[in-house]
């Protein structure tokens, strides 16, 4: 059975996954603060925190490279000796701009495709690219970072783990074959095609405007020969992910939406052919004894005092009130733990972890602490 | 305000806000809510699966119009779909299989940035043209994509200087402009991170996409109690009441006073707060205690839209 202990002790690339909302950032931030202080050396890639919790990790803008956080800040009394803690907000317009400098064969061509206007869409608009992007981040500290143990938060996606796909599917959109028939319209056999095709391109140049038929072109044109670099590095960072260094730690919380969407993630992982090693379960209500919430609303309506008159039905209401509440929380935390067992049940033998509905939200390296001691302790 | 008058405000609402603050959910109630004053509702849900047919114990939805309750119907109207159609409705019925088998839709939908939501919000446009409904309730995608959604036509504006699509973000920006036609909705949580994302969205949609905002629904709210957190005035009272109390029972009843009173009081800052930071009415629902959402508790979410409503 895996736990936590040993995935922050043994892991070298942690990815945290699970739909927006439920603590994802949080969660990963604390994992990397954990293994700094065991003595690791971390990293956590986070995208789009929270302002407070990226200004705790010191990240006041997007940064493409990882900042230290100076060990006083988050190990104020110096007992994880070796230890260091890094992060980052990915940037993924650089990130992408950083992989076509470096696969391009020279500066002219990577100039011709940084300036055009559907390169620039691809790298911030399109939907997937900042999933691409993230793994590639990861790539880059894996290969050269000399980092660890690197954390990495994903972007919360709806449907599926886009992060798994997008590589293939934005190589395969550079790789258009239609669009690099165009670029070779003369080649024996083509020329038939190009010109259909030529027929097709007007016909959307009509509905879109021709301008943006002349970008693309002009793209396509620009990034021949760098398709292969592209497909093979896509090829490497899943090659990563497989790796049995490479751990999954899905992020949820006990509502019947959340947990679903993490059903849905387990199974996709599962049908990667990798699995969860490491599930946390985020805004747990506490429990308060065990008395069914039927039983205590059943003796709120039938206190003695509330036949009485005066201070003895004045104590019964307020006593009455005092059940009711009870109730509402024995409730709550009921349907919780049966979440909470429909999703376990989904993980196999990862280890499962539980934080609580926090009266306040994490913002410093006091409150990650707080969390990461929940964590840690229920985990033996 | 009458609730008849709200729902009459404008024809479009569009429902927004950050993931798992349960804009879903809040979708539904509104929409019980209007059908209950009689008018008819139609749901359009852009990013394809949501809870929303689950909060009706109606199976998934489809591009096809289906009944969920009386009053309501829904449909999908996702970015790929609305793109298929589009092309469909500009004589390219021919080949829009072919454009999509191969790959070039994607290229196309990536050189002109924000053209799968212009088509969305186009269709939108239309359903509003051709009054498809009283009341038309856009399940919006999640906060930072809701920005870009709504931001699409005037990006578009910018990349294609002529053509049908230049036209369709046209009129997509007339009607996003128009108070009287079409409105957000802005949903978040009585919690820190949600409503800073909230004021920081609102302010976005009102100064760049100049859309008119309705008042924010503050969703999960515990209902609030007057409570005794001291274990000894508990047991007290139960004395007075004429029951006995174990000291256990006294001190689960006590800590579970405490939580609720200090989430109360966190609530409140919060609410506070937003109303400081964004001076626009607020409409509170409470958190469910009992049960996941579904039909019966979608009921009871409509009818604390509809007191609060009433209260605007």
């Amino acid at each position: 059975m895996s736990d936590l202990h040993s995935l922050v002790d043994e892991g070298h690339v942690v990815i945290c996954c699970g739909s927006g909302g439920v603590g994802k950032t949080t969660s990963a931030a604390v994992l990397a603060l954990e293994g700094a202080r065991r003595g690791r050396n971390a990293v956590v890639v986070t995208i789009d925190p929270a302002k407070r919790l990226a200004n705790a990790l010191g990240l006041e803008v997007l940064s493409n490279t990882a900042r230290e956080i100076e060990p006083e800040r988050w190990d104020p009394d110096g007992c994880s000796p070796g230890g260091r803690l890094s992060a980052l907000m990915l940037d993924t317009k650089s990130t992408f701009d950083g992989l076509v400098k470096r696969y391009a064969a020279d500066g002219t061509q990577a100039g011709g495709i940084l300036d055009n206007r559907f390169y620039r869409n691809i790298s911030s608009a399109l939907g997937g690219t900042q999933e691409y992007m993230a793994m590639e981040k990861l790539h880059e500290l894996h290969e050269d970072g000399g980092y660890d143990l690197i954390v990495v938060d994903t972007p919360p996606t709806r449907h599926a783990l886009d992060f798994l796909d997008a590589p293939k599917r934005i190589t395969s959109l550079l790789d258009n074959r239609i669009f690099r028939m165009l670029m070779t319209p003369t080649k024996a056999g083509m020329r038939v095609a190009g010109i259909a095709l030529q027929t097709l391109l007007r016909t959307i140049g009509r509905v879109v405007g021709t301008a943006v038929i002349d970008d693309v072109v002009a793209f396509f044109r620009a990034f021949e020969g760098m398709e292969d670099g592209f497909r093979e590095r896509a090829a490497t960072v899943l090659a990563l992910l497989a790796d049995p260094g490479t751990r999954f730690v899905l992020v949820t919380a006990p509502q019947r939406d959340a947990v679903d969407e993490a059903v849905y993630f387990a199974d996709q992982i599962a049908g990667h052919g990798l699995s969860v090693d490491a599930l946390i379960v985020n805004r747990v209500h506490p429990q308060f004894g065990d008395e069914h919430a039927a039983g205590l609303r059943a003796r709120a309506e039938h206190l003695p005092g509330g036949l009485r008159e005066g201070e003895a039905k004045a104590a019964a209401v307020r006593l009455a009130k005092q059940y009711e509440n009870l109730a509402d929380f024995q409730e709550i935390s009921i349907r919780e733990r049966a979440h909470l067992d429909a999703i376990r049940s989904k993980v196999g033998t990862a280890a499962v972890a539980t934080v609580p509905l926090l009266p306040h939200d994490v913002h410093d390296f006091t409150a990650l602490s707080e969390i990461s001691e929940q964590l840690f302790n229920q985990n033996r | 305000m009458e609730l008849e008058q709200f729902c009459s405000t404008s024809r479009v609402l569009i429902v927004a806000g950050k993931g798992g603050v349960g804009k879903t959910t809040v979708t539904a109630s509104l929409a019980t809510t209007a059908a209950r004053a009689g008018l008819s509702v139609l749901i359009v849900e852009v990013e394809g699966k949501s809870g929303l047919s689950q909060a009706f114990a109606k199976p998934d939805l489809d591009y096809e119009e289906t009944d969920l309750a009386p009053g309501v119907r829904a449909r999908t109207l996702t970015p790929d779909h609305a793109l298929v159609d589009y092309l469909e409705s500009h004589g390219l019925k021919r080949i829009s299989k072919r454009l999509s088998n191969t790959g070039t839709l994607d290229v196309i939908a990536t050189a002109v940035p924000g053209m799968k939501d212009i088509l969305v919000l186009g269709k939108v446009k239309s359903l509003e043209r051709d009054r498809a409904a009283d009341l038309i309730l856009v399940d919006a995608p999640a906060a930072g994509h809701a920005i870009s959604f709504l931001l699409s036509p005037r990006g578009l504006l910018d990349a294609v200087s002529v053509g049908p699509i230049r036209k369709q973000a046209t009129d997509v920006i007339e009607l996003l402009s128009d108070p009287s036609r079409c409105q957000v909705l802005l949903v978040t949580m009585p919690e820190e991170t949600p409503v800073n994302e909230l004021v920081d969205t609102a302010f976005t949609l009102e100064d760049r996409v100049g859309i008119a905002l309705g008042p924010i629904v503050v969703n999960g709210c515990y209902p609030e109690m007057d409570l005794d957190t001291d274990p000894g005035e508990i047991t007290r009272d139960a004395e007075a009441a004429g029951v006995f109390l174990s000291a256990r029972e006294a001190q689960d009843l006590a800590r579970a006073a405490a939580f609720r009173v200090e989430r109360q009081e966190l609530q409140r800052v919060q609410t506070d707060r937003l109303e400081q930071r964004l001076p626009l009415p607020q409409i509170r629902l409470p958190f469910l205690f009992s049960d996941d959402v579904g039909p019966a508790e979608i009921g009871v979410l409509a009818d604390a839209f509809q007191d609060g409503i009433e209260a605007l």
